[in-house]
Protein backbone atom coordinates (compact mmCIF):
# COMPACT_ATOMS: atom_id res chain seq x y z
CA UNK A 1 0.00 0.00 0.00
CA UNK A 2 1.32 3.54 -1.19
CA UNK A 3 1.66 5.93 2.34
CA UNK A 4 2.20 9.68 1.16
CA UNK A 5 4.84 10.87 3.71
CA UNK A 6 2.14 12.11 6.26
CA UNK A 7 0.40 8.61 6.58
CA UNK A 8 3.62 7.50 6.91
CA UNK A 9 4.69 9.73 9.86
CA UNK A 10 1.81 8.88 11.53
CA UNK A 11 2.46 4.68 11.48
CA UNK A 12 5.89 5.13 12.65
CA UNK A 13 5.53 7.76 15.22
CA UNK A 14 3.00 5.39 16.73
CA UNK A 15 5.46 2.76 16.60
CA UNK A 16 7.79 4.66 18.15
CA UNK A 17 8.25 4.31 22.20
CA UNK A 18 8.42 7.97 23.78
CA UNK A 19 11.20 8.91 26.24
CA UNK A 20 10.23 6.85 29.46
CA UNK A 21 9.67 10.78 31.37
CA UNK A 22 8.49 8.57 34.47
CA UNK A 23 11.91 7.35 35.06
CA UNK A 24 14.19 9.56 33.19
CA UNK A 25 12.90 13.11 34.73
CA UNK A 26 13.10 12.01 38.62
CA UNK A 27 16.64 10.56 37.83
CA UNK A 28 17.57 13.92 36.46
CA UNK A 29 16.34 16.08 39.14
CA UNK A 30 17.68 13.31 41.42
CA UNK A 31 21.51 13.80 40.60
CA UNK A 32 21.25 17.21 39.39
CA UNK A 33 20.40 18.03 43.01
CA UNK A 34 22.93 15.97 44.30
CA UNK A 35 25.49 18.24 42.12
CA UNK A 36 24.09 21.17 43.61
CA UNK A 37 24.57 19.97 46.98
CA UNK A 38 27.59 18.73 46.65
CA UNK A 39 28.34 22.52 45.03
CA UNK A 40 27.12 24.09 47.63
CA UNK A 41 28.86 21.50 50.65
CA UNK A 42 32.47 22.77 49.14
CA UNK A 43 31.17 26.46 48.91
CA UNK A 44 30.74 26.53 52.54
CA UNK A 45 33.63 24.69 52.98
CA UNK A 46 35.87 27.21 50.83
CA UNK A 47 34.26 30.01 52.78
CA UNK A 48 35.07 28.59 56.09
CA UNK A 49 38.39 28.28 54.62
CA UNK A 50 38.63 32.29 54.55
CA UNK A 51 37.72 32.44 50.67
CA UNK A 52 35.46 35.80 50.05
CA UNK A 53 32.27 34.87 48.54
CA UNK A 54 33.23 34.88 44.81
CA UNK A 55 36.47 33.33 45.41
CA UNK A 56 34.38 30.72 46.83
CA UNK A 57 32.63 30.15 44.04
CA UNK A 58 34.98 30.09 41.55
CA UNK A 59 36.86 27.95 43.20
CA UNK A 60 33.80 25.36 43.29
CA UNK A 61 33.60 25.71 39.71
CA UNK A 62 36.80 24.74 39.46
CA UNK A 63 36.47 21.93 41.62
CA UNK A 64 33.02 20.21 39.72
CA UNK A 65 34.99 20.53 36.98
CA UNK A 66 37.66 18.97 38.10
CA UNK A 67 35.50 16.53 39.11
CA UNK A 68 33.60 16.12 35.39
CA UNK A 69 36.90 15.68 34.00
CA UNK A 70 37.94 12.85 36.46
CA UNK A 71 35.19 11.17 36.15
CA UNK A 72 35.19 10.97 32.10
CA UNK A 73 38.84 9.77 32.48
CA UNK A 74 37.57 6.71 34.58
CA UNK A 75 34.75 6.33 32.02
CA UNK A 76 32.82 6.75 35.07
CA UNK A 77 31.08 9.75 33.82
CA UNK A 78 29.23 8.27 30.68
CA UNK A 79 27.60 5.57 32.89
CA UNK A 80 26.44 8.27 35.40
CA UNK A 81 24.73 10.22 32.58
CA UNK A 82 23.54 7.52 31.17
CA UNK A 83 21.34 7.16 34.62
CA UNK A 84 21.08 10.65 34.90
CA UNK A 85 20.47 12.61 31.46
CA UNK A 86 20.17 16.55 32.31
CA UNK A 87 21.00 15.73 35.71
CA UNK A 88 24.90 15.43 34.85
CA UNK A 89 24.30 17.67 31.23
CA UNK A 90 23.06 20.43 32.91
CA UNK A 91 25.15 21.24 35.76
CA UNK A 92 29.35 22.72 34.78
CA UNK A 93 29.77 18.72 34.49
CA UNK A 94 28.42 18.56 31.71
CA UNK A 95 30.41 21.35 29.83
CA UNK A 96 33.52 19.29 31.61
CA UNK A 97 33.23 15.84 30.19
CA UNK A 98 32.06 17.47 26.86
CA UNK A 99 35.19 18.94 26.48
CA UNK A 100 37.16 16.03 27.75
CA UNK A 101 35.20 13.15 26.00
CA UNK A 102 36.41 14.65 22.58
CA UNK A 103 39.50 15.13 24.00
CA UNK A 104 40.21 11.89 24.77
CA UNK A 105 38.28 10.05 22.12
CA UNK A 106 40.59 12.10 19.42
CA UNK A 107 44.01 12.01 20.86
CA UNK A 108 44.25 8.37 18.09
CA UNK A 109 44.85 11.58 15.49
CA UNK A 110 47.40 13.26 17.41
CA UNK A 111 47.82 16.10 20.03
CA UNK A 112 47.71 18.85 18.22
CA UNK A 113 45.16 17.68 14.84
CA UNK A 114 43.22 15.15 16.96
CA UNK A 115 42.76 16.47 20.90
CA UNK A 116 43.29 20.31 20.11
CA UNK A 117 40.99 20.50 17.33
CA UNK A 118 38.79 18.33 18.58
CA UNK A 119 38.14 19.18 22.33
CA UNK A 120 35.35 21.81 21.79
CA UNK A 121 33.86 20.04 19.08
CA UNK A 122 30.52 20.17 21.25
CA UNK A 123 31.40 22.85 23.83
CA UNK A 124 32.05 25.11 21.15
CA UNK A 125 28.49 26.41 21.11
CA UNK A 126 28.20 27.12 24.85
CA UNK A 127 31.77 29.00 24.75
CA UNK A 128 30.12 31.11 21.66
CA UNK A 129 27.64 31.98 23.41
CA UNK A 130 29.14 32.40 26.79
CA UNK A 131 32.07 34.56 25.42
CA UNK A 132 29.71 36.72 23.33
CA UNK A 133 27.30 37.01 25.99
CA UNK A 134 29.87 38.28 28.36
CA UNK A 135 31.33 41.01 25.76
CA UNK A 136 27.66 42.12 25.29
CA UNK A 137 26.84 42.68 28.88
CA UNK A 138 30.30 43.88 29.81
CA UNK A 139 29.60 46.80 26.53
CA UNK A 140 26.50 47.25 28.36
CA UNK A 141 28.30 48.00 31.34
CA UNK A 142 30.84 49.79 30.15
CA UNK A 143 28.78 52.13 28.74
CA UNK A 144 26.35 52.71 32.04
CA UNK A 145 29.53 53.14 34.03
CA UNK A 146 30.53 56.29 31.29
CA UNK A 147 27.27 58.01 30.95
CA UNK A 148 27.12 57.74 35.09
CA UNK B 1 21.02 -15.45 -15.85
CA UNK B 2 18.17 -13.87 -16.51
CA UNK B 3 16.00 -10.17 -15.74
CA UNK B 4 12.66 -9.52 -14.93
CA UNK B 5 12.15 -6.29 -13.44
CA UNK B 6 14.65 -5.40 -11.03
CA UNK B 7 15.05 -8.83 -10.04
CA UNK B 8 18.29 -11.01 -11.74
CA UNK B 9 17.43 -15.04 -11.54
CA UNK B 10 20.76 -16.79 -11.80
CA UNK B 11 18.92 -19.82 -13.22
CA UNK B 12 22.43 -21.59 -12.46
CA UNK B 13 23.15 -21.10 -8.63
CA UNK B 14 26.07 -19.07 -7.85
CA UNK B 15 27.57 -21.74 -5.46
CA UNK B 16 28.17 -19.43 -1.60
CA UNK B 17 31.35 -21.89 -0.86
CA UNK B 18 32.55 -20.90 2.47
CA UNK B 19 32.41 -17.87 5.08
CA UNK B 20 32.89 -16.67 8.31
CA UNK B 21 31.99 -13.79 11.26
CA UNK B 22 33.93 -12.25 13.11
CA UNK B 23 32.46 -9.85 15.90
CA UNK B 24 33.44 -7.74 18.91
CA UNK B 25 32.70 -8.81 22.57
CA UNK B 26 29.07 -7.51 23.61
CA UNK B 27 27.92 -9.63 19.95
CA UNK B 28 30.04 -12.82 21.49
CA UNK B 29 28.13 -12.23 24.80
CA UNK B 30 24.38 -11.94 23.22
CA UNK B 31 21.99 -14.89 22.30
CA UNK B 32 24.24 -15.82 18.70
CA UNK B 33 27.74 -15.70 20.49
CA UNK B 34 28.26 -19.34 19.86
CA UNK B 35 27.62 -18.98 16.48
CA UNK B 36 30.48 -17.09 15.33
CA UNK B 37 33.75 -18.01 14.30
CA UNK B 38 35.71 -15.33 15.82
CA UNK B 39 34.65 -13.40 19.29
CA UNK B 40 36.94 -10.55 20.05
CA UNK B 41 38.60 -10.61 23.81
CA UNK B 42 38.64 -6.87 23.65
CA UNK B 43 37.05 -4.39 20.66
CA UNK B 44 40.71 -3.02 20.08
CA UNK B 45 41.65 -5.81 18.81
CA UNK B 46 45.34 -5.42 19.72
CA UNK B 47 45.36 -2.25 17.88
CA UNK B 48 46.25 1.26 18.70
CA UNK B 49 43.26 2.68 17.07
CA UNK B 50 39.71 1.77 16.53
CA UNK B 51 39.78 2.22 12.69
CA UNK B 52 42.76 0.11 13.05
CA UNK B 53 40.68 -2.74 15.09
CA UNK B 54 37.65 -2.34 12.70
CA UNK B 55 40.59 -3.36 9.72
CA UNK B 56 41.66 -6.48 11.99
CA UNK B 57 38.57 -7.69 12.54
CA UNK B 58 37.94 -7.67 8.69
CA UNK B 59 41.12 -9.44 8.23
CA UNK B 60 40.61 -12.34 10.35
CA UNK B 61 36.83 -12.76 9.05
CA UNK B 62 38.53 -12.76 5.40
CA UNK B 63 40.97 -15.50 6.57
CA UNK B 64 38.75 -17.51 8.57
CA UNK B 65 36.90 -17.69 5.64
CA UNK B 66 39.30 -18.61 3.32
CA UNK B 67 41.42 -20.95 5.56
CA UNK B 68 37.84 -23.00 6.67
CA UNK B 69 37.59 -23.82 2.85
CA UNK B 70 41.56 -24.52 2.33
CA UNK B 71 41.68 -21.25 -0.25
CA UNK B 72 44.62 -19.04 -0.11
CA UNK B 73 43.79 -15.30 -1.93
CA UNK B 74 45.42 -16.35 -4.93
CA UNK B 75 42.28 -18.42 -5.34
CA UNK B 76 40.21 -15.10 -6.24
CA UNK B 77 39.39 -13.04 -8.31
CA UNK B 78 38.03 -10.21 -7.00
CA UNK B 79 37.05 -9.26 -3.67
CA UNK B 80 33.94 -6.16 -3.28
CA UNK B 81 33.27 -4.60 0.52
CA UNK B 82 32.34 -1.50 2.35
CA UNK B 83 31.84 -0.37 5.80
CA UNK B 84 30.94 2.35 7.39
CA UNK B 85 33.65 5.03 7.50
CA UNK B 86 34.73 7.75 5.65
CA UNK B 87 35.91 6.47 2.33
CA UNK B 88 35.49 2.80 3.29
CA UNK B 89 39.04 2.67 5.13
CA UNK B 90 38.12 -0.45 7.27
CA UNK B 91 37.80 -2.31 4.05
CA UNK B 92 40.44 -1.39 2.15
CA UNK B 93 43.06 -1.08 4.53
CA UNK B 94 42.20 -4.65 5.34
CA UNK B 95 42.77 -5.38 1.55
CA UNK B 96 46.08 -3.67 1.58
CA UNK B 97 47.60 -7.30 2.40
CA UNK B 98 45.36 -9.29 0.12
CA UNK B 99 46.42 -8.45 -3.17
CA UNK B 100 43.22 -9.06 -5.18
CA UNK B 101 41.07 -6.63 -7.26
CA UNK B 102 39.06 -5.11 -4.95
CA UNK B 103 36.08 -2.60 -5.53
CA UNK B 104 35.50 -0.99 -2.11
CA UNK B 105 31.07 -0.35 -1.78
CA UNK B 106 29.18 1.93 0.06
CA UNK B 107 25.53 1.07 0.27
CA UNK B 108 25.10 1.68 4.47
CA UNK B 109 24.29 -0.84 6.22
CA UNK B 110 22.72 -2.93 3.28
CA UNK B 111 26.40 -3.33 2.47
CA UNK B 112 26.69 -7.11 2.90
CA UNK B 113 23.56 -7.92 0.57
CA UNK B 114 24.75 -5.40 -2.01
CA UNK B 115 28.63 -7.27 -2.46
CA UNK B 116 26.42 -10.69 -2.73
CA UNK B 117 24.32 -9.20 -5.42
CA UNK B 118 27.42 -7.67 -7.42
CA UNK B 119 29.75 -11.15 -6.59
CA UNK B 120 27.15 -13.34 -7.71
CA UNK B 121 26.80 -11.52 -11.36
CA UNK B 122 30.38 -11.63 -11.99
CA UNK B 123 30.25 -15.22 -11.12
CA UNK B 124 26.75 -15.84 -12.98
CA UNK B 125 28.44 -13.46 -16.18
CA UNK B 126 31.41 -15.41 -16.14
CA UNK B 127 33.50 -12.58 -15.37
CA UNK B 128 35.17 -14.77 -12.13
CA UNK B 129 35.56 -17.91 -11.07
CA UNK B 130 35.44 -16.96 -7.42
CA UNK B 131 34.35 -13.53 -5.49
CA UNK B 132 35.32 -12.56 -1.85
CA UNK B 133 31.82 -10.18 -0.55
CA UNK B 134 32.67 -8.41 2.69
CA UNK B 135 31.05 -6.35 5.06
CA UNK B 136 32.00 -4.74 8.53
CA UNK B 137 31.09 -2.41 11.63
CA UNK B 138 32.57 -1.26 14.58
CA UNK B 139 30.53 0.84 17.13
CA UNK B 140 33.74 2.38 18.29
CA UNK B 141 34.58 4.02 15.14
CA UNK B 142 31.54 4.01 13.70
CA UNK B 143 30.30 6.00 17.18
CA UNK B 144 33.06 8.35 16.64
CA UNK B 145 32.42 9.34 13.57
CA UNK B 146 28.45 9.31 12.78
CA UNK B 147 27.60 10.47 16.92
CA UNK B 148 29.57 11.79 19.96
CA UNK B 149 32.66 10.51 21.47
CA UNK B 150 32.36 7.10 23.87
CA UNK B 151 33.15 9.01 27.15
CA UNK B 152 30.69 11.76 26.33
CA UNK B 153 27.76 11.78 29.16
CA UNK B 154 24.49 11.02 26.69
CA UNK B 155 21.15 9.40 26.98
CA UNK B 156 20.12 7.38 23.74
CA UNK B 157 16.30 7.39 22.99
CA UNK B 158 14.47 4.42 22.80
CA UNK B 159 13.75 3.99 19.29
CA UNK B 160 18.14 4.15 18.52
CA UNK B 161 19.97 1.16 17.71
CA UNK B 162 23.42 0.11 18.78
CA UNK B 163 25.99 -0.16 15.97
CA UNK B 164 27.61 -3.88 15.58
CA UNK B 165 31.27 -5.00 16.21
CA UNK B 166 31.09 -7.47 13.74
CA UNK B 167 32.05 -8.42 10.33
CA UNK B 168 31.24 -11.08 7.93
CA UNK B 169 33.02 -12.90 4.81
CA UNK B 170 32.01 -14.86 2.01
CA UNK B 171 33.82 -16.64 -0.62
CA UNK B 172 31.00 -17.23 -4.08
CA UNK B 173 32.21 -18.86 -6.36
CA UNK B 174 30.27 -21.09 -9.96
CA UNK B 175 30.61 -24.68 -8.43
CA UNK B 176 29.05 -26.91 -6.10
CA UNK B 177 27.96 -25.53 -3.01
CA UNK B 178 26.23 -26.14 0.19
CA UNK B 179 23.93 -22.71 -0.10
CA UNK B 180 23.07 -21.04 -3.64
CA UNK B 181 22.00 -17.75 -4.47
CA UNK B 182 19.45 -18.29 -6.89
CA UNK B 183 17.88 -14.11 -7.36
CA UNK B 184 18.20 -10.63 -6.14
CA UNK B 185 16.82 -7.83 -6.63
CA UNK B 186 18.64 -4.72 -6.30
CA UNK B 187 17.13 -2.22 -3.91
CA UNK B 188 15.61 1.41 -5.26
CA UNK B 189 16.30 4.13 -2.78
CA UNK B 190 12.57 5.26 -0.98
CA UNK B 191 12.87 8.38 1.24
CA UNK B 192 9.51 8.17 3.49
CA UNK B 193 11.03 11.84 4.94
CA UNK B 194 11.85 10.77 8.42
CA UNK B 195 14.54 12.90 9.78
CA UNK B 196 15.33 11.54 13.38
CA UNK B 197 18.87 10.07 12.60
CA UNK B 198 18.12 8.08 15.94
CA UNK B 199 14.92 6.25 14.67
CA UNK B 200 16.93 4.70 11.04
CA UNK B 201 14.46 1.77 11.34
CA UNK B 202 11.64 3.40 10.64
CA UNK B 203 13.76 5.11 7.84
CA UNK B 204 14.62 2.17 5.98
CA UNK B 205 11.46 -0.05 6.44
CA UNK B 206 9.82 1.40 3.57
CA UNK B 207 12.45 0.60 1.46
CA UNK B 208 12.80 -2.97 2.51
CA UNK B 209 8.79 -3.50 2.16
CA UNK B 210 9.40 -1.88 -1.60
CA UNK B 211 11.89 -4.18 -2.57
CA UNK B 212 10.25 -7.47 -1.01
CA UNK B 213 7.12 -5.88 -2.76
CA UNK B 214 8.90 -5.71 -6.18
CA UNK B 215 10.65 -9.79 -5.01
CA UNK B 216 7.45 -10.85 -5.12
CA UNK B 217 6.18 -9.19 -7.83
CA UNK B 218 9.34 -10.49 -10.38
CA UNK B 219 9.42 -13.86 -8.89
CA UNK B 220 5.80 -14.78 -8.76
CA UNK B 221 6.59 -16.08 -4.99
CA UNK B 222 4.58 -15.18 -2.09
CA UNK B 223 5.81 -14.91 1.50
CA UNK B 224 4.56 -18.47 2.45
CA UNK B 225 7.39 -20.20 0.15
CA UNK B 226 9.72 -19.07 2.04
CA UNK B 227 11.01 -20.45 5.65
CA UNK B 228 12.53 -16.92 6.75
CA UNK B 229 12.56 -13.52 5.53
CA UNK B 230 14.86 -11.61 7.19
CA UNK B 231 16.03 -7.90 7.52
CA UNK B 232 19.00 -6.14 8.06
CA UNK B 233 19.16 -4.16 10.56
CA UNK B 234 15.61 -2.78 10.81
CA UNK B 235 15.27 -3.40 14.78
CA UNK B 236 12.13 -3.09 17.04
CA UNK B 237 10.20 -0.29 15.14
CA UNK B 238 11.12 -1.03 11.34
CA UNK B 239 10.15 -4.01 11.77
CA UNK B 240 6.44 -3.53 12.89
CA UNK B 241 6.27 -1.10 9.82
CA UNK B 242 7.29 -4.07 7.96
CA UNK B 243 4.93 -6.09 8.95
CA UNK B 244 1.91 -3.38 9.31
CA UNK B 245 2.62 -2.45 5.42
CA UNK B 246 2.17 -5.77 4.60
CA UNK B 247 -1.02 -6.20 6.48
CA UNK B 248 -2.41 -3.25 4.83
CA UNK B 249 -1.70 -5.07 1.41
CA UNK B 250 -3.74 -8.07 3.29
CA UNK B 251 -0.29 -10.10 3.38
CA UNK B 252 0.69 -11.81 7.16
CA UNK B 253 4.61 -12.01 7.81
CA UNK B 254 4.16 -12.63 10.72
CA UNK B 255 6.28 -15.88 12.16
CA UNK B 256 8.35 -16.44 9.22
CA UNK B 257 9.96 -13.10 9.36
CA UNK B 258 12.98 -11.99 11.53
CA UNK B 259 15.07 -9.06 11.60
CA UNK B 260 19.04 -9.31 12.16
CA UNK B 261 18.84 -6.34 14.48
CA UNK B 262 16.71 -8.14 16.94
CA UNK B 263 18.79 -11.39 16.71
CA UNK B 264 22.34 -10.27 17.96
CA UNK B 265 21.91 -8.60 21.54
CA UNK B 266 19.11 -9.56 24.28
CA UNK B 267 17.14 -7.25 26.11
CA UNK B 268 19.71 -7.02 29.09
CA UNK B 269 22.35 -5.52 26.53
CA UNK B 270 20.78 -2.02 26.70
CA UNK B 271 21.03 -2.11 23.02
CA UNK B 272 17.60 0.03 22.81
CA UNK B 273 15.26 -0.69 19.12
CA UNK B 274 18.19 -3.48 18.39
CA UNK B 275 21.41 -3.49 16.35
CA UNK B 276 22.73 -1.55 13.11
CA UNK B 277 25.28 -1.61 11.29
CA UNK B 278 27.06 -3.25 7.95
CA UNK B 279 28.13 -5.80 10.52
CA UNK B 280 25.07 -6.81 12.15
CA UNK B 281 23.64 -8.81 8.81
CA UNK B 282 26.59 -9.67 7.72
CA UNK B 283 27.43 -11.27 10.95
CA UNK B 284 24.20 -12.77 11.33
CA UNK B 285 24.29 -14.09 7.88
CA UNK B 286 27.26 -16.17 8.15
CA UNK B 287 27.31 -17.27 11.90
CA UNK B 288 23.12 -18.01 11.68
CA UNK B 289 21.50 -18.55 8.20
CA UNK B 290 24.31 -19.91 6.25
CA UNK B 291 25.43 -23.04 8.39
CA UNK B 292 21.32 -23.37 9.24
CA UNK B 293 21.03 -23.77 4.99
CA UNK B 294 23.86 -25.82 4.98
CA UNK B 295 22.65 -28.10 7.21
CA UNK B 296 19.26 -28.12 5.94
CA UNK B 297 17.49 -26.36 9.00
CA UNK B 298 16.10 -23.66 6.36
CA UNK B 299 15.72 -24.08 2.53
CA UNK B 300 14.57 -21.07 1.40
CA UNK B 301 15.80 -17.42 2.62
CA UNK B 302 15.04 -13.82 1.85
CA UNK B 303 17.83 -11.84 3.03
CA UNK B 304 17.30 -8.22 2.86
CA UNK B 305 19.92 -6.06 3.63
CA UNK B 306 18.94 -2.87 4.92
CA UNK B 307 20.37 0.89 4.80
CA UNK B 308 20.30 4.41 5.86
CA UNK B 309 21.94 6.40 3.41
CA UNK B 310 22.45 9.75 5.29
CA UNK B 311 25.37 11.04 6.77
CA UNK B 312 25.83 13.78 9.81
CA UNK B 313 26.17 16.05 7.02
CA UNK B 314 22.71 15.79 5.10
CA UNK B 315 21.51 15.28 8.94
CA UNK B 316 22.64 18.85 10.21
CA UNK B 317 21.29 20.19 6.83
CA UNK B 318 18.12 18.51 7.76
CA UNK B 319 18.08 16.17 5.13
CA UNK B 320 15.59 13.51 5.58
CA UNK B 321 17.00 9.55 5.57
CA UNK B 322 16.80 8.18 2.56
CA UNK B 323 16.40 4.25 2.77
CA UNK B 324 17.64 1.31 0.08
CA UNK B 325 17.15 -2.52 0.70
CA UNK B 326 19.10 -5.23 -1.49
CA UNK B 327 17.37 -8.63 -1.50
CA UNK B 328 18.91 -12.22 -1.84
CA UNK B 329 16.93 -15.43 -2.38
CA UNK B 330 19.39 -17.96 -0.61
CA UNK B 331 18.44 -21.95 -1.21
CA UNK B 332 19.91 -24.96 0.65
CA UNK B 333 21.43 -27.20 -1.99
CA UNK B 334 19.97 -30.36 -1.21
Amino acid sequence: MKLDRKEYQTLYEKKSPPTPSAKTIPAAFLVGGLICVLGQVLRTVFENMGLDKEAAGSAVSISLVFLGVALTACRLFEKIAKFAGAGTLVPITGFANSIAAPAMEFKTEGFVLGTCVKMFSIAGPVLTFGISASVFYGVILWLMEVMG
Amino acid sequence: MSRVGDTLFFETPVGVETWAAAVGTKEGEGPLGSCFDYVARENRFGKKTWEQAESRMVEIACETALNKAGLTPSRLDCALGGDLLNQCISTGYAMRGVGVPYFGLYGACSTMAESLILGAALVSGGFAQRTLCLASSHFCSAERQYRYPLEYGGQRPPSAQWTATASGAVVLHGGPAPVGITAATAGRIYDPGVTDSANMGAAMAQSAYETLRTFFRDSGQQPADFDLIVTGDLAAIGRDIVIELFRRDGVELDGRYQDCGMLLYDESQDAHAGASGCGCSAAVLCGRLLPDLAAGKLKKVLFCGTGALMSPTSSNQGESIPGICHLLRLEANL
